[in-house]
């Protein structure tokens, strides 16, 4: 089990990617509210445990990884668990937009995560992981992470 | 349909353009702030170490950041090679009085400063290696 581990092989995110992208642009052709709904649990449960538990984290570990040699490093899981969130909150507002039967709100916040995932499986770039900052700088944490210390 | 093709295209066009941007070492334009004749400055005290003889890479980092390994390891690299030149790096998220002042939108965000502090350049996104020797003032 490496759902424990702080580290996670950056492969399995890229992985987890492509099907949130392929999933998601399902949800945006169909307008099914379940597909939606179902990748939207996904979401959360890579939020709420990281994504190595997350369901594709675990098809990755069972399907991928094992035809793949040691990755050369890992990467930290707080980041894409916090990319991970963002994705839950798209996913709700998109399933409330169906509940309240306002379209558009669904195709917005669908629409971004999907663009979201796109970018994370096409070109690497992490949009979760790179709006942290901004975020930061507008509600600072009162927890400060350790891993990069530096005097002040 | 129109949803999904619009979507796939912008985003598209936004990667392949943040792909070409990332990493590019850009002279710091100092009709950006209000001092002009001389530019921002930093001092030792303000990055908590002390300035390179020639110059000193400023890395902004965070926890959440994937591409700052990349940029630290080019950073170190150049430190340890090249004469009178030091890295720091520092975390973003406990100095956010800096990061402000010097609107740091990401991490990594990579200052080049010369020995007086001054800074002459700045990079976002994991910085490459030839720029980042180009980069380096005389």
């Amino acid at each position: 089990m490496q759902s424990t581990s702080p580290g996670v092989d950056p492969r399995g995110l890229r992985f987890a990617a492509t099907l949130t992208t392929v999933v998601l642009a399902v949800a945006l052709l169909t307008g099914s509210s379940w597909v939606l709904a179902a990748q939207t649990l996904v979401f959360a449960v890579g939020a709420l445990a990281g994504p190595a538990a997350s369901p594709y984290g675990r098809l990755f570990a069972w399907s991928v990884r094992p035809r793949l040699s040691a990755p050369k490093h890992l990467e930290d899981a707080a980041a894409p668990r916090f990319a991970q969130a963002v994705g839950l909150i798209f996913g709700l507002v998109g399933l409330a937009g169906h509940v309240v039967s306002v379209e558009l709100v669904t195709y917005v916040a669908v629409g971004a995560a999907f663009a979201a995932a796109f970018l994370n499986a096409a070109f690497g770039f992490c949009l979760g992981c790179e709006i942290y900052l901004t975020y930061r700088r507008f509600i600072p944490s009162h927890h400060p992470n350790p891993t990069t210390e530096v005097a002040s | 349909m129109i949803v999904f093709l619009t979507v796939l295209v912008a985003a598209s066009t936004f990667g392949v353009w943040q792909r070409r941007r990332d990493g590019r070492v850009r002279p710091a334009t100092p009709s950006d702030h209000a001092d002009a004749d001389t530019g921002e400055r930093l001092s030792a005290a303000e990055i908590g170490a002390e300035l390179g003889e020639r110059a000193t890479l400023v890395q902004f980092s965070s926890a959440f950041c994937q591409p700052c390994r990349a940029a630290r390891a080019t950073l170190a690299h150049v430190a340890a090679d090249t004469e009178g030149v030091v890295h720091v790096e520092i975390d973003a998220e406990a100095n956010l009085d800096l990061v402000r002042r010097l609107t740091v939108l990401r991490t990594p965000t990579t200052l080049v400063l010369d020995h007086t502090g001054r800074i002459v350049g700045r990079a976002s996104g994991a910085p490459r290696l030839h720029d980042v020797r180009a980069a380096l003032p005389a």
